[in-house]
């Protein structure tokens, strides 16, 4: 690989000119700061020259970074004979004969961690698990049947209080609640999916963010049902057989049971992905009308992906209450929706793969973003731009299935 | 010998003669933690008792430490939420801290306290008020240096009844876990005492661009009076919109209202706004002294629950001190029984933590600050 | 009668501050196709400017006319200028990647820019001034009407009468109504289309601004958080009337704005957003393209 091309004058009086643009965009917001009620204001000239002698630095090697690019495709186009083969071999790490090593390491590494790390880490560690499988959920609606649902953490929200709520007043435990929660999930699921059957793209998306904004908000204001914002405290974390644990063992079996849920979940969407429904959301996903034509009941195939989808989330429900052994409305918000959509997104619609390390990188990017302080979020919202723009179709966007006929 | 190798030999050196000179470790450090809410919208609660902590570790280091040992503080964000005051918890007791000062809201409190009191933590919030925290006496190592939400209101009622005598009153709220709470204390204790009726009672949407329903809808309650149950921003609205609708009963709020900030957005609206807190401290010289101190390093006057925050790290230190050890049961008895100088005078804490000394004060906001009443 | 009639007001007001910012958010999505929620975010950026520049203006101590003339300009200015970076930077790159990734795009640069106005700024609510003077006719019917919800009405009027016009009858308009309609004819045609998306962004998010401007006036304080709740409401109502449509955004705007003031009004403000988002579900499952929009035909 080449170094980077000498700058020509072209390219740094459009890198000048960008810096000039962004000092101007920053102006009023970065350099002027007023109090209102004093009548003071504070002049902030060194951020300006901050922004612009950034900007233009960044626009200097954007733009050389293309231009190299550039020239390199053209080299390419010229010598064909050098040229990669047509089919490029896919990455080093994704290539089907090392799929089970790494499994195997990666999996070691997830065993192995909680006797390497500190009880925090695990408990970081557990809640990007939780993700996990929330993102594989929501990938079943969003990534195989092309359902863009904005609401989902409403499906979250089910499972958390389905457990609060039933071990407030008839004190089950959470291995009871795991499948009620899962149940009533798949039932709200359902009851969402039945009114916006006809609905497509943007205004799905619209009606599923108002009906997890309905959810959130009964919630806090039925209180003599949910308790309210106040929430239900003391949930218990779940059990082993009646074991007494310690705090720090409970929350490493809460880490391995979490573990374990993920997998369950991987191996389950893996061969929904496969099956006859999976095939079909597809189908619906790519072509509504010839997905009709095909004589798939449209029907029960949106319903089932929605209740598929919403069960995951409701025992993740059931586990996040029993992780936190605290939950109030204030946890299932619209922006909680926003972050596993961008996990199905980001992970490449459709890829188990891809959701499981988008979860991973998402959940714990702003864990140890942290060094950044004040500065984390903003880096994060960076990071999701960037992350879209350097790959649009996902980190890992899923081969088109194909299935040779059975001899 | 390398840097590093000289280094090693000397910090082996140092060991030894401590360990032959002392019983202990004398520069082993006393880990305190502080947890809030450092980031969000809820940052403006959490920033000024981490400024008001790290004034007070850095005076008492400055001074030698506790008992020669230096005071180490540990800083987590848990922004307000409590699926993330867990993790701050378990990563402050990972950390290996004696005592946490925080959180700063209810919400994080009551989720991070069970797991605390697993490791025996002190926990001291100089901010979170919620009745519901510690009812019981369930958590033995709990306290706090501000008065709870029922005391709050019982005073807010108190001064609507007896010195407005208001005979309806409206309790408003903004939906949230404090606010609410207070709300629903004011109404049950309005209509137990007899001489008056609440008219209405309803919770407004945080966030909302215009209230300007609901206060016709105060209107039309005829209500003499406003309790309201929640933060300043949502006030500030209610307020301005009900003076631009004609409406002047008097307006009667919370601890989340009393503050600068307040005064400052609302402007001429504030004025003649009621407002319960906790006990004017500004002429103590405690206060004084930090107030000062914050000041020169900040270029800015404290924010909200700044001296509660002196108040919980002078009393958390000063039972270190007297203790004599970090065991949580000899310093939670120093803190039950012994008196410290806070900003708010001399405090000590009551058997489910309740600050004995910290009592509930109603100011009024006149000419842009806020007054004491009577 | 009185108190109908204060409701209706207030749902009004309510119903023209959702509809500044909707008109943006139709704007983008009909010539696009893209939820873009960094819209909110202009809406505040445009309330900072105006914050910014009113209060330097007036210590320098220029009449209150001027003062709101020039923060209006500046703010629209601003917000536009950020408007069309935005879209440089975040959406254009994306034009021809699947429907999700400018939506993922759109989240991530609503975070950011967030953050960077509180970093750039504070993180606590500051007190905007009442740049709207009240006006003395009005004093009879105070305790109904107030001055500021008046001009937000009328500005709202105003505007979308002046998008209709423009959009029918200019140029600019037509281009912008090819782009929508087919943007690889559009090109064909020799339109501009990276010129015409890059104006639709800049006079959406301009407007969103002046709305910025009016609102935090009307209720005298802003922080960096208000563009997302009120964008996340202006959404719903543009998705009411039919998203992509001018008059649709306003009308979305005005149903949804009543609706909240009568909930309010005559059952409680406990359950308002309850109201305003069943109301939603309810006209899209009978008119799934919203009160104004068309059901396009389905090509195969």
């Amino acid at each position: 690989m080449k170094s980077l091309p000498m700058p020509t004058g072209k390219d740094i009086r459009h890198a000048l000119l960008t810096g000039l643009w962004f000092m101007f965009l920053t102006f009023p917001l970065l350099v002027i700061k007023v109090d209102p009620t004093e009548q003071t204001v504070t002049w902030r000239w060194a951020n300006l020259l901050w922004v612009g002698g950034a900007s233009a630095a960044v626009a200097l090697t954007c733009r050389l970074l293309a231009a190299h690019r550039a020239a390199r495709a053209e080299r390419l186009r010229r010598m064909p004979d050098q040229a990669s083969p047509h089919f490029p071999k896919p990455p080093l790490l994704f290539r089907p004969e090392r799929l089970l090593p790494l499994s195997a390491i990666a999996m070691l590494f997830f065993l192995a961690f909680p006797l390497v790390f500190s009880t925090y880490q695990v408990n970081i560690m557990t809640t990007a698990l939780m993700y996990v499988i929330l993102g594989l959920g929501l990938n079943i609606v969003v990534g195989f049947a092309g359902l863009l649902d904005l609401g989902y953490v409403a499906f979250y929200a089910v499972g958390a209080y389905a457990y609060g709520l039933l071990h407030l007043h008839f004190d089950l435990g959470f291995w009871v609640a795991l499948p009620i929660g899962g149940l009533l999930g798949a039932l709200f699921g359902i009851l969402l999916g039945f009114p916006v059957l006809r609905l497509r793209g943007d205004y799905l998306a619209i009606v599923t963010l108002g009906f997890g904004e309905i959810i959130r908000l009964i919630l806090e204001n039925w209180g003599a049902f949910s308790q309210g914002p106040s929430g239900i405290a003391d949930i218990p974390r779940p059990g082993l057989f009646g074991l007494d644990m310690t705090l720090d063992q409970s929350l490493i079996y809460q880490y391995y049971l979490t573990i374990a849920m993920a997998l369950a979940t991987v191996f389950v969407v893996n061969r929904l992905r496969h099956s006859r429904i999976g095939r079909a959301w597809f189908a619906l996903r790519e072509d509504e009308i010839a997905c009709q034509a095909m004589g798939i009941d449209k029907t029960a195939i949106k319903l089932t992906a929605f209740a598929l989808g919403a069960a995951w989330a409701g025992m993740a429900g059931v586990l996040f209450a029993a992780k936190t052994t605290f939950i109030n409305p204030a946890s299932f918000t619209f922006l909680e929706s926003a972050i596993i959509l961008c996990i199905v997104v980001l992970g490449g619609m459709g890829s188990i793969t891809g959701v499981v390390l988008a979860a991973l990188i998402l959940m714990l990017l702003p864990e140890y973003l942290r060094a950044l302080a004040e500065y984390r979020m903003l880096v994060f919202g960076a990071v999701l731009v960037i992350m879209m723009i350097v790959r649009p179709r996902g980190l890992m966007s899923p081969p088109r299935q194909t299935y040779s006929p059975s001899r | 010998m390398s840097h590093a190798q000289f280094f090693l030999v000397g910090l082996a050196a140092l060991a030894f003669s401590a360990c032959v000179a002392g019983t202990s470790w004398a520069s082993e450090p006393i880990k305190i933690g502080f947890a809030g809410s450092l980031s969000g919208d809820l940052a403006p609660y959490g920033l000024p008792p981490l400024k008001a902590v790290q004034l007070v570790v850095k005076e008492i280091n400055a001074k030698g430490g506790i008992q020669g040992r230096p005071v180490e503080l540990l800083v987590e964000d848990d922004a307000c939420k409590p699926e993330l005051a867990t993790n701050s918890a378990t990563k402050l007791v990972a950390g290996g801290v004696r005592a946490v000062i925080g959180h700063i809201c209810s919400g994080p409190t009551k989720a991070a306290l069970p797991i605390y009191q697993a490791a025996k933590v002190l926990v001291i919030s100089p901010s979170a008020t919620s009745s519901l925290l510690n009812r019981d006496g369930e958590y033995p190592f709990f306290f706090r240096t501000i008065a709870a939400d029922d005391v709050q209101a019982a005073a807010q009622v108190d001064f609507a009844l007896h010195t407005l005598k208001a005979g309806k009153i409206a309790v408003l709220h903004d939906k949230g876990d404090y606010g609410k709470g207070l709300a629903e204390f004011a109404k049950a204790l309005i209509e137990r005492s007899g001489t008056a009726q609440v008219v209405l009672f309803e919770g407004i949407t945080p966030g909302a661009v215009d209230y300007s329903a609901v206060v016709q809808k105060i209107k039309r309650s005829g209500a003499e009076a406003v309790l309201f149950g929640g933060y300043h921003p949502e006030a500030s609205k209610l307020v301005g919109q009900m003076r631009q609708k004609r409406l002047a009963i008097p307006f009667v709020s919370d601890d989340g209202v009393k503050n600068d900030t307040f005064i400052k957005v609302a402007g001429k609206d504030a004025e003649g706004v009621y407002a319960t807190g906790p006990a004017d401290a500004s002429n103590n010289p405690v206060t004084k002294a930090y107030r000062e101190q914050f000041r020169q390093a900040e270029g800015s006057d404290p924010g909200a629950f700044f001296d509660n925050a002196v108040a919980a790290a002078l009393a958390l230190t000063n039972a270190l001190a007297k203790a004599g050890s970090t065991d949580p049961e000899a310093v939670a008895r120093i803190l039950r029984s012994e008196e410290v100088a806070t900003p708010f005078g001399p405090i000590k804490f009551g058997a489910k933590g309740e600050p004995v000394g910290i009592g509930v004060t109603l100011y009024q906001a006149r000419d842009g600050q806020f007054v004491q009443v009577r | 009668m009185e108190y109908f009639l204060e409701l209706l007001f207030s749902g009004l007001t309510r119903g023209a501050i959702y509809a500044l910012i909707a008109l943006g958010y139709t704007m983008v999505y009909g010539i696009i196709g893209l939820i873009n929620f960094a819209h909110g975010e202009m809406y505040m950026i445009g309330a900072f400017t105006a914050l910014i520049v009113s209060s330097v203006l007036s210590i320098y101590g220029l009449p209150l006319p001027a003062i709101l003339i020039l923060a209006a300009l500046a703010a629209a200015i601003w917000a536009g200028a950020y408007g069309f970076t935005v879209e440089r930077l975040a959406y254009r790159p994306l034009r021809g990647a699947p429907r999700l990734a400018p939506l993922i795009s759109a989240i991530g640069m609503s975070i950011f820019l967030q953050n960077y106005v509180l970093l750039a700024q504070t993180s606590d609510f500051v007190p905007f001034p009442s740049l709207v003077p009240e006006f003395a006719f009005l004093e009879p019917y105070g305790a109904i009407v107030d001055s500021s919800g008046l001009t937000i009405l009328a500005v709202s009027a105003l505007v979308m009468t002046a998008l209709t016009l423009l959009i029918k009858f200019t140029r600019t308009g037509k281009a912008m109504r090819a782009t929508a309609q087919d943007r690889k004819m559009a090109l064909l045609i020799g339109i501009n289309v990276d010129r015409i998306i890059s104006l639709t962004f800049v006079t959406g998010s301009a407007l969103a601004a002046v709305g910025g401007l009016l609102i935090a006036s009307h209720i005298g304080q802003i922080n960096f958080a208000i563009g997302f709740i009120a964008g996340i409401k202006a959404f719903t109502a543009a998705v009411l009337g039919g998203i992509g449509s001018i008059p649709g955004a306003v009308l979305g705007s005005f149903v949804l704005g009543l609706t909240e003031a009568f909930a309010t009004g005559y059952v409680s403000s406990d359950y308002e957003d309850v109201f305003a988002f069943s109301l939603l579900v309810l006209i899209l499952i009978f008119r799934p393209a919203g009160l104004l929009g068309k059901a396009a035909a389905e090509k195969v």
